[in-house]
């Protein structure tokens, strides 16, 4: 889809949003002009690094295969708190209600791609680059969405990822992504970036538009918004808050991305895995009620990720080995909350692992499609049918 | 889409340079030069001094690959920290045990832990053979294990005293003795895989990283080789590798295509037995030393020669050290440094010798490589993923700092500083101790060893967040007295070099620091006769990133 059709077509999306972006208000205020911006809608990638353990996550407790299939790590069905006559929370994702309870939390059940692999970082880069299983493509789908769709020059950066150095489906392209600890230390140190220089290899070419990035970023990004909501302490809690600041004053961010990790609980399992979940789930919390207070979740959808589930039937040390599908969250002011995709039916397995109900693509040809307004199959090479994961 | 097209360039250009053997065997016949010898010691150490350069100078390429590989140790020159070297059991406090008790054993394993980051540091400033600390430093990563997950210092103590044993011996005996490796056998779970309950951990990524590669084998032969290296187990106690027969699963198994009653050892041959390993690791070679982009011909040439030598690791180094792709300009100045060399390297070249060099391990894992914890099995990718915003930063400011304590020294009362509008530096590689907390648990770097993660069983957090960040702000301290305690002076480092004039000797100060010449060259700093408004530039100058 090409910037003029978009604009015909966004107008119902962008009318529909309540506080207005400096983009937004530039729109709306010269809607013939070019620059009407998909990416006034924020997206947040939450990977849960090392593949989660979704039937421990969002349990089908009823199953009987369930208790069959985990014999040491099956929850008490006391702990869990019931979202379904079939399905129950993670006691550690009680900090979640009320974003389900609003109806702003969408459950993703059975996320994941045919002809699984079981390599953590083969599985990831099918994930961020949005491949096939057999299929090697170079670019992450973010990157590829930029670069046929860039945001604004004016914007201080594509995508800010928060306490990682790897930038995911963003790396690739020439996406203008910066990698943030914490923002008032970023502008403090961004003096010591170099304007220019010759790019005479490919090492140095990518040291220099790295340079290039953070004078950008500097010149336009303010870190220092003070929220009212606190933030849970701990790694991921600071992630969440960076992130709530980055993306509060005018500097304009399309794609924030959060690691939490690692979920590559191959032996005892239930500990970490509480811990893990906690940190997600007061995490997350926190992030709503900040941009709440804010009045920017109405233009925010948050979306979990990782390389693969966790396989049904625990391994001999007390925990999972590598799976294939597993379960995910969608959270935002506009999610259209509930079940999507097909609760597992643990009767039929064995040794195996779960069939996947929704193809991870779908998820991110909603976001495109109906999140951003943009040409999914572009992107993605092939037309997967958005999840009716939004409301209108 | 334009830096691939240059990187496919960059890639070709070697081959129009060296097609034509007569120069070849010119350039191969003659002294190196000082410009041949740095890249050969940059390449292969971590930063070269200006000594150094003029040792290696007048040799021919083969004498001085030779020299290179004929300085490989076995073991570390700088003995361990005493800790390492004690007997008692070493097993970690049970379950059941009490909370204090458990604090203390992971506070214990903490200090130990950024002891031994420190030894490791020192040795690789103190050692007579850089080769083979970067080899050592190479194999961590290749077979990676973290002491995030091993917990117990003295084992990851033992691990590097393995991984320096055979650095520059056979990789097939390395392969062998890391498979039974303590710290290995916890990290990829060996301990949990029983006969009756096999855990596939380690034979899956055995097979994907440390041999054949992705792609290269099937899942059944992934559950077939657990079962294989079932029984091997550890002594808790004494941490020691030790054989569980009745744990063992003597069966028949299928693998890559062979069936027998094999054991882990007949598996790890049967691996060293495919071509893709040779190939794997050869490739994996070449981006640490020739280029980003290894020829496939080329790596399967190489890779021929090292399996037929019985892996001779020196083998496959001589080779790649002594291609023409290795020496060609087009290759100089195309590989970015790791954080370990950054300042590892910045140290020798400056011939800075600092009295504890823990705080410098420290600073390392503020720019994304914390020794002993890599992120995960696969280890740091490398290359351009060293290098982004907050990593670029937090290495910019680290080499400011050389340039920075003399001129504190000149001028000498804080008030009189701010009066003249110029800023404090006061912490860690420049950021305020707060902001150097904030930022490593903002980063999550436990990694920083600074911090407890709960280890496989699952124990809880021992620690709160603002203990973690009280141990940041103590480790941000440290950097910073032990940049003040250097006592380096730029002035009196330039004026050593050779040179008769102020100008020849900031070029010869540019030979020792860059890889190629600089590449904001328009800007003038580079020209300042002010000894430290010239280092400063240069060790800020995006070329200073590369080697």
């Amino acid at each position: 889809m090409d910037r003029r059709r978009f604009l015909a077509a966004g107008a119902a999306a962008l009318a529909g949003t309540t506080a207005a972006s400096r983009a937004s208000v530039a729109w709306a205020a010269a809607p013939a002009a070019a620059g009407a911006e998909p990416y006034a809608r924020l997206l947040v990638l939450v990977e849960l690094k090392g593949g989660n353990d979704g039937l421990n996550t969002v349990v089908p407790h009823t199953d009987p295969g369930y208790a069959r299939l985990r014999p040491r790590l099956a929850l008490r069905r006391d702990d869990l708190i019931p979202i379904s006559e079939r399905l129950a929370l993670h006691p550690s994702l009680a900090p979640l209600l009320p974003a389900w309870e609003s109806r702003e939390l969408a459950i993703l059940q059975g996320v994941g791609y045919p002809d699984p692999n079981l390599s953590h970082f083969r599985s990831i880069e099918i994930w961020d680059t949005a491949s096939r299983s057999a299929e090697f493509l170079a670019d992450g789908w973010l990157a590829r969405t930029f670069a046929r769709t860039p945001p604004p020059r004016g914007y201080a950066a594509d995508g800010v990822v928060v306490g990682s150095g790897d930038l995911g489906p963003l790396a690739g392209g020439s996406t203008r992504a910066i990698a943030l600890a914490d923002p008032e230390q970023f502008l403090r140190r961004a003096k010591l970036a170099t304007a220019a220089g010759e790019r005479r290899n490919a090492a140095l070419a990518h040291i220099l538009k790295v340079e290039d990035d953070i004078l950008n970023a500097a010149a336009h990004l303010d870190g220092r918004h003070a929220y009212a909501t606190p933030f849970p302490s701990g790694p991921f809690g600071s992630a969440v808050r960076t992130a709530a600041r980055v993306v509060a004053g005018d500097a304009g961010v399309a794609v924030v991305r959060l690691t939490l990790g690692s979920f590559d609980t191959h032996s005892n399992q239930l500990g970490t895995h509480a811990r893990l979940l906690g940190e997600l789930a007061q995490g997350l919390a926190a992030l709503r009620l900040a941009l709440i207070e804010i009045g920017r979740w109405d233009r925010t959808l948050v979306v979990t990720y990782a390389e693969f589930g966790r396989r049904p039937r625990e391994n001999q040390s007390a925990g999972t080995d590598h799976g294939t599908a597993s379960v995910h969250f969608a959270l935002g002011g506009r999610v259209a909350g509930g079940l999507l995709g097909a609760t597992p039916d643990l009767g039929r397995v064995g040794e195996g692992n779960l069939p996947h109900a929704i193809d991870f693509r779908s998820v991110y040809a909603t976001i495109l499609e109906r999140w951003w307004s943009l040409d999914s199959r572009a992107v993605l090479g092939t037309r997967f049918e958005p999840l009716p994961l939004l409301r209108a | 889409m334009r830096f691939r097209r240059f990187r496919a360039v960059a890639a070709r250009w070697p081959w129009v340079l060296t097609g034509f053997t007569a120069a070849v065997a010119t350039a191969a016949a003659a002294p190196i030069g000082e410009d041949g010898a740095r890249h050969l010691l940059a390449r292969t150490g971590y930063g070269p001094t200006a000594a150094e350069i003029r040792d290696y100078a007048p040799l021919e390429r083969d004498a001085a690959v030779a020299r290179v590989l004929g300085s490989a140790r076995t073991k570390a020159l700088t003995p361990p920290p005493p800790a390492m070297l004690a007997a008692d059991p070493m097993r970690p406090p049970r379950e059941t045990s009490g909370v204090e008790e458990r604090r203390a054993f992971v506070q214990r394993q903490i200090r130990a832990g950024i002891e031994l980051r420190g030894w490791w540091l020192s040795e690789m400033l103190a050692t007579d053979s850089p080769i083979t600390e970067r080899m050592t430093l190479f194999w961590h990563n290749h077979f990676v294990s973290s002491q995030q997950k091993v917990r117990i210092a003295r084992l990851m103590y033992r691990q590097n005293v393995t991984l320096r044993a055979h650095a520059l011996g056979d990789f097939g005996a390395l392969l062998h003795a890391i498979a039974k490796d303590p710290a290995m056998l916890v990290y990829l779970d060996g301990v949990q895989n029983r006969r009756a309950a096999p855990n596939e951990n380690f034979a899956r990524e055995v097979m994907e990283l440390f041999t054949l590669g992705e792609g290269r084998y099937t899942e059944r032969d992934v559950k077939e080789a657990a079962r294989a290296f079932s029984g091997w187990s550890l002594e808790r106690d004494t941490g020691t590798f030790v054989f569980r027969r009745a744990l063992h699963d003597p069966g028949d198994k299928t693998i890559l295509g062979r069936t027998g009653r094999f054991d882990g050892d007949a598996v790890l041959d049967l691996l060293l037995a495919q071509e893709a390993t040779a190939e794997l690791v050869v490739g994996k070679l070449w981006r640490e030393f020739v280029s980003p982009d290894p020829d496939a011909g080329e790596v399967r040439r190489i890779a021929g020669e090292f399996r037929r030598s019985g892996y001779r690791i020196p083998v496959a180094l001589s080779a790649l050290l002594r291609s023409d792709r290795f020496w060609a300009e087009a290759n100089r100045g195309v590989l970015i440094k790791s954080p370990v060399e950054l300042v590892v390297g910045t140290l020798r070249s400056l011939e800075i010798e600092p009295a504890d060099a823990a705080p410098f391990a420290i600073a390392a894992a503020g720019m994304g490589q914390n020794l002993l914890s890599p992120p995960n099995v696969r280890g740091w990718r490398g290359g351009e993923a060293w290098i982004d915003t907050n990593t670029l930063l937090a290495r910019k400011q680290f080499v400011a700092q050389f340039a920075r304590y003399e001129e504190m020294r000149k001028t000498p009362s804080r008030p009189e500083r701010a009066a003249a509008g110029l800023a404090t530096p006061d912490a860690t590689c420049g950021m305020p101790p707060d902001a150097a907390a904030d930022a490593a648990a903002d980063a999550g770097m436990d990694a920083q060893g600074l911090r407890a993660t709960p280890g496989p069983t699952g124990a809880p957090a021992v620690q709160s967040a603002d203990a973690a960040k009280l141990r940041a702000l103590r480790a941000a301290r440290a950097v910073d007295r032990a940049f003040r305690e250097l006592g380096f002076s730029p002035t009196r480092w330039i004026a050593a070099l050779p040179g008769d004039t102020p100008a020849d000797k900031r070029a010869a100060a540019q030979r020792v620091l860059l890889p190629i010449s600089p590449a904001a060259g328009g800007t003038g700093a580079h020209d300042e006769a002010d000894p430290l408004a010239f280092l400063r530039a240069t060790l800020a100058d995006p070329v200073y990133q590369l080697k």
